[in-house]
Parts: structure tokens; C-alpha cells; sequence
């Protein structure tokens, strides 16, 4: 009970910083939507052919949605590192306040704004043309997706704030998540790439999570990757959740010196 | 200086004598004294033996000390002397490498969570919210200390630091003098026995400097038990109980201020001279009795003794070589004596 209280203490303070800081926000969105813009307009007539019955807007959606969050997610890693910088996360560290608590805190913020970043995004989408046929049901799965999979990876995000040496650099993990998203179904069908990059996108995380938030947008069915991408989400929410607390006892009194 | 100050200065250095055994065991309780103490009260810090390093760098290498509940500890000692890696140790933020630390009558080590509901901790740097307001700093630490009315603990410390017209504007915009003050009012939140911090004056002009005096001694007053470190002597010396010296990782000194201050070097006088001459011939005229250094150009420190008599004694005897100094003044011990005159003593032992 207690712990519960403390985290929403501390999620309500970071939702302030978060608030305050409305040009986080705007960056987070404004890669996203430049690229939904560049790939609909500028690529979207020669990929389009690939994309069979698909409209290629509707086909690329998930995937931007997916790189709004990573490229949210940035930012709580950033924040988390910056608190540890300026010495505030030592004062918390010695009051009564559970570990889970202090970083439970950050993650919840980071994934209520991420989510209000995807809505922000997938506003644009729609404003260019993406239709969905999915139902109630399929949109309530689709959003219980993208708030577990910005949750599994804020956890990475924490990981590597509490990682990092300067808040600089904290957010540079999401680089290699961006790449990621290049090297799969997002944008253009793995079928067109070489056989060993093919091989390698078919099997890595981002793959499952995109294909099954299309599906469940474009066909309003979880599809066949469903398991394995919840497999991924919570195998990464665990991982680095424990690594997380882990590190974060390590990694704050390295700082106090 | 005022007269009265001087007076009072040189009665504290007269006795320039002192014994070894009081130097190295004004705190250092031996088991049967804890037993006697901990029947009357309960001392607030216990610590003994306590050792750390990072990384082969030793910085601290056997550290004891106690501090009786109710009082106010000055950790004494330079930049780099490990009094942040003490607190540091006590506050449960790092972990010794030997020895033992109690805090309220719980191990550090051991029960850290216990610890922690006993203690507040003020960092070097104050470690406020930038982005919040001063009133939703307090009001964080208020619930996160679960006290019964955050928002109304929060109106009467922002009163009671000065902070009230300040309370919704944005921490970014504060001076470093509103900083510390919220710093502090954040600390005194859930009222815990025992109130760490950590170079607390360490960068505030000299009125803000005062203020934050006040506010350690109002704290004391209310029983509050106070560690706080310090590079200043002179801050120790109007703030603290007890003063433990803290060098090269142990503690080579600690007692009270009077006690400490009986181990500095005194009567030291500085004179300047108008030139080369005049300095010569003070130093012909002056050397045979006094001990004389040339520092600087053209000055000179003499060592006097302490008394007024001394230093009458050095004017007479100047006025009869027909030599002006052109400035005089009496140096006030400091730190660095202190350090000077123990690290000598522990070479002259060897």
C-alpha cells in the first residue's frame, strides 16, 4: 500500500517535469510524424507496391507508433540520469522510500506520456488518410499492447539512465531500438531484403510487436505473433526491471562519493 | 577585532600546552564508558574503526568517533579529507569497507531501512527540484514521509525559512542562499532525530551564512541531534559540541572548540615594512628574541605568544631600533595551522 502510494508520489512528480517541459513532448513526436509525411508521400508510391491490398499508410501506422515510443522512452532515461547527476536521487535514497518506488515512478510518467505522444501521432495518421477497420475490442487490445510494450521498455530506459555517466548520453540505447525498426516489417515487407538481413529481421523483437499491432488495426485479429510478441514484452519488462533495481543500488552509490 | 574578541582569543591560547592523552581521547569511548553512557542516554552516532576506499585509494583508514544524542558534531577537515564518504556511510548512500557504524542505535550495515526513518540527510549540493515550486518540494518530501497534512507542513516551513512570498515560483529561479534554506526546510520534514549536512554554508555569502547558523542551532535547541561537516574552524567553533578532526582518512584530533583550539600554533603576529632596510633591520632586531619568518616581500610573521604583554614587548623593542612597520596584524588561527601543527607533531614522533 505504502509502495503503491510512494510510486504514484513519485509519478506525479515526474509527470510535473514532463509537463513543464512541453518541448520534450513535441520532439518525441515530431520524428515520428516527419517520417510518417516522408514514407507516405515520398516513398510511399514505390513501396506502396509492395504492400499488396494494404494502403501503405495504413501499413506503416504501427510501426511509427512504435518508433514514437522509443523515441519517447529517450527521455525518461535522460530525466532518471539527470536526477542522479544533481544528487536528488540520493535524497530519496536516504529516506524510507522503496527503490521500486523511486524508478516505479519514472516509468509510470514515461508511459503515460509516450501513450499521449502515440495518440498525438496516430491523430496525424488518421488526418492522412490511415483507416482502421478494427472494432472496440481490437482498439482496447491494441492500446494494452502499446502500453505494455512503452512499459517493457521504459524498464530498458531506466536500465540505461542508471547506466549512463552523463544525462547526455543516457538516451543513446534508443539509437540501436530506431535501427531496429528500420530492420523489420515496419516499412516495407522483410520478403524484398537479402536473405541474411532477412533471417535476422524476422527473428528480432520489433518484428512480432509490429506485425501484431497491424494486425490487430488492419484485419482486427491478434494474429499469429501475438504470443511471441507478449513473450518479448514481458521477457524484456522483467529483465531489465530486475536488472533496473539491481543497478540502481550500485549505480547511486557510485556517484556518492 | 574587538577588544573583548582579542581578550578572549588570547585566554583560549594561553594555554598552549596539552597532553596527548586528552588529544586522541576526548571521544574515543572505551566499552566500559559506552556501557555507562548508553544507561544515561543513548549516544545518537556510533562509529568505530570505520574504513573505505575506491579503487585502492585508501580515504578512510580507521575512523571513531561518537556523538551524544541532542548535540551538535562538527566533522572538521579539508577538501578531499573523506568527510562526505562519512556521511555518506552513515546516511546508508555507500557501504564501508570495515568497521562499524550505528545510527539511533541501528547498524548502518544492517538495518539501513531503520536507518533511514531515523535520519535526514542535506547534501553538499543542494539537491532540490529545479522544476517544481518550493511548496511542491516540500509537499513531495512531506508525502513521501507520509506526514498527516503535506500541504500544511509545507505552508509553515516555507513561513518559518523565509520562503512564503517565493513558495509558487519555480526552484530554477532561486538564489544559492533560498536554495539551501529550502534544502534544509526539506530536511526538517517527519522530524527525524538525527539531521545530517553536509558542508552546509559551503558557498552562501556571509549573511546567508549567518542565517543558516541560527537555523542549525534553533534545530539543536529542540533536541535535534546535528552532524555536520565543515572546513571551517570557525564554523565549528560557533556551532559545534564536540569537533572531531578528520585527516588523511582518521580522526587526529576532536574534542571541544577550547580543546582543539589549545593544539594551534598561537600568538601570531604579522608586520609589514615600507622597505628592504626596514625589514632587515627588524629581523636583526627581532630575531634573537622571537622566532622570525619572512613571508612575502616585506613581511614578516613573529611568533609573540599569546599574552598582550608579548606583543607590548614587540613594539618596544621595534620603537627602540627606530623601526615603523608600516601594517600589523594578528593572523587568527586557522584550519591549516591546525593541520600544520599535528602533522608536524606526528613527524617529530616519528
Amino acid at each position: 500500500m505504502r509502495t503503491i502510494k510512494d510510486t504514484w508520489t513519485m509519478a506525479k512528480r515526474s509527470l510535473r517535469h514532463i509537463v513543464r517541459s512541453p518541448d520534450t513532448i513535441i520532439t518525441v513526436v515530431l520524428m515520428p510524424i516527419a517520417m510518417l509525411l516522408l514514407f507516405v508521400y515520398v516513398f510511399g508510391g514505390a513501396l506502396g507496391q509492395q504492400t499488396g491490398s494494404v494502403k501503405y499508410v495504413d501499413f506503416i501506422t504501427p510501426g511509427i507508433i512504435v518508433m514514437t515510443v522509443i523515441s519517447g522512452i529517450a527521455y525518461a532515461a535522460f530525466r532518471l540520469s539527470n536526477d542522479i547527476q544533481k544528487g536528488i536521487i540520493n535524497r530519496f535514497r536516504t529516506m524510507p522510500v522503496a527503490p521500486s518506488s523511486i524508478l516505479g515512478g519514472q516509468a509510470a510518467s514515461s508511459t503515460l506520456s509516450n501513450l499521449f505522444s502515440s495518440l498525438l501521432v496516430l491523430a496525424v495518421a488518421l488526418a492522412i488518410g490511415f483507416r482502421s477497420g478494427a472494432g472496440p475490442l481490437d482498439w482496447l487490445m491494441f492500446a494494452g499492447f502499446v502500453t505494455l510494450f512503452t512499459l517493457a521498455t521504459t524498464w530498458m530506459a531506466i536500465f540505461f539512465g542508471l547506466l549512463a555517466k552523463s544525462a547526455e548520453g543516457a538516451g543513446s540505447f534508443s539509437y540501436i531500438l530506431l535501427l531496429l525498426i528500420f530492420i523489420s516489417p515496419s516499412f516495407v515487407p522483410t520478403g524484398s531484403m537479402t536473405p541474411l538481413l532477412r533471417g535476422f529481421a524476422d527473428n528480432q523483437p520489433i518484428t512480432p510487436i509490429v506485425e501484431t499491432l497491424r494486425s490487430l488495426l488492419v484485419t482486427g485479429a491478434a494474429g499469429d505473433k501475438a504470443w511471441i510478441a507478449l513473450a518479448w514484452c514481458i521477457g524484456i519488462m522483467v529483465v531489465f526491471y530486475l536488472g533496473s533495481l539491481r543497478l540502481y543500488s550500485k549505480r547511486t552509490m557510485a556517484t556518492a562519493r | 577585532m574587538p577588544a573583548g574578541e582579542a581578550t578572549l582569543r588570547s585566554e583560549i591560547f594561553w594555554q598552549n600546552d596539552y597532553d596527548t592523552d586528552s588529544r586522541y581521547g576526548m571521544s574515543i569511548a572505551t566499552s566500559s564508558d559506552i556501557q555507562k553512557v548508553s544507561n544515561r542516554l543513548q549516544p545518537a552516532i556510533v562509529v568505530r574503526q570505520l574504513t573505505k576506499g575506491f579503487k585502492n585509494n585508501p580515504v578512510l583508514t580507521g575512523v571513531d568517533f561518537t556523538v551524544e544524542s541532542g548535540t551538535i558534531f562538527a566533522l572538521l577537515g579539508s577538501n578531499g579529507a573523506g568527510k562526505t564518504t562519512t556521511i555518506n556511510i552513515l546516511t546508508t548512500l555507500l557501504k564501508a569497507d570495515g568497521g562499524t557504524a550505528t545510527v539511533n542505535g541501528f547498524d548502518v550495515a544492517e538495518q539501513p531501512a531503520k536507518v533511514r526513518q531515523s535520519i535526514s540527510l542535506t547534501g553538499q549540493f543542494a539537491a532540490v527540484d529545479d522544476v517544481l515550486t518550493a511548496r511542491e518540494n516540500l509537499e513531495l518530501i512531506g508525502d513521501l514521509r507520509h506526514v498527516n497534512d503535506a500541504g500544511q507542513t509545507a505552508t509553515e516551513l516555507l513561513a518559518k525559512f523565509d520562503l512564503a512570498e517565493a513558495a509558487d515560483r519555480r526552484v530554477a529561479t532561486f538564489s544559492g542562499g533560498m536554495r539551501r534554506r529550502l534544502d534544509i526546510a526539506m530536511s526538517l520534514i517527519g522530524d527525524s532525530p538525527v539531521v545530517f549536512l553536509d558542508e552546509p554554508t559551503t558557498g552562501l555569502d556571509p549573511e546567508a551564512r549567518n542565517e543558516m547558523w541560527q537555523t542549525i542551532k534553533t534545530l539543536a535547541h529542540h533536541g535535534t541531534t546535528i552532524f555536520l561537516t565543515t572546513q571551517y574552524l570557525d564554523e565549528a567553533d560557533e556551532l559545534a559540541d564536540t569537533i572531531a578532526l578528520l585527516h588523511k582518512g582518521t580522526i587526529v584530533a576532536s574534542g571541544t572548540a577550547r580543546e582543539l583550539k589549545k593544539l594551534v600554533p598561537s600568538g601570531l603576529v604579522e608586520l609589514s615594512f615600507q622597505n628592504e632596510q626596514q625589514l632587515k633591520a627588524a629581523t636583526c632586531a627581532l630575531d634573537n628574541q622571537y622566532s622570525v619568518t619572512q613571508n612575502g616581500d616585506l613581511t614578516l610573521t613573529v611568533v609573540v605568544g599569546d599574552h598582550v604583554a608579548g606583543l607590548a614587548e614587540l613594539f618596544i623593542r621595534l620603537r627602540d631600533a627606530q623601526i615603523e612597520p608600516v601594517d600589523f596584524s594578528q593572523r587568527v588561527p586557522t584550519l591549516d595551522d591546525v593541520f600544520f601543527k599535528l602533522t608536524s607533531d606526528t613527524q617529530e614522533g616519528n
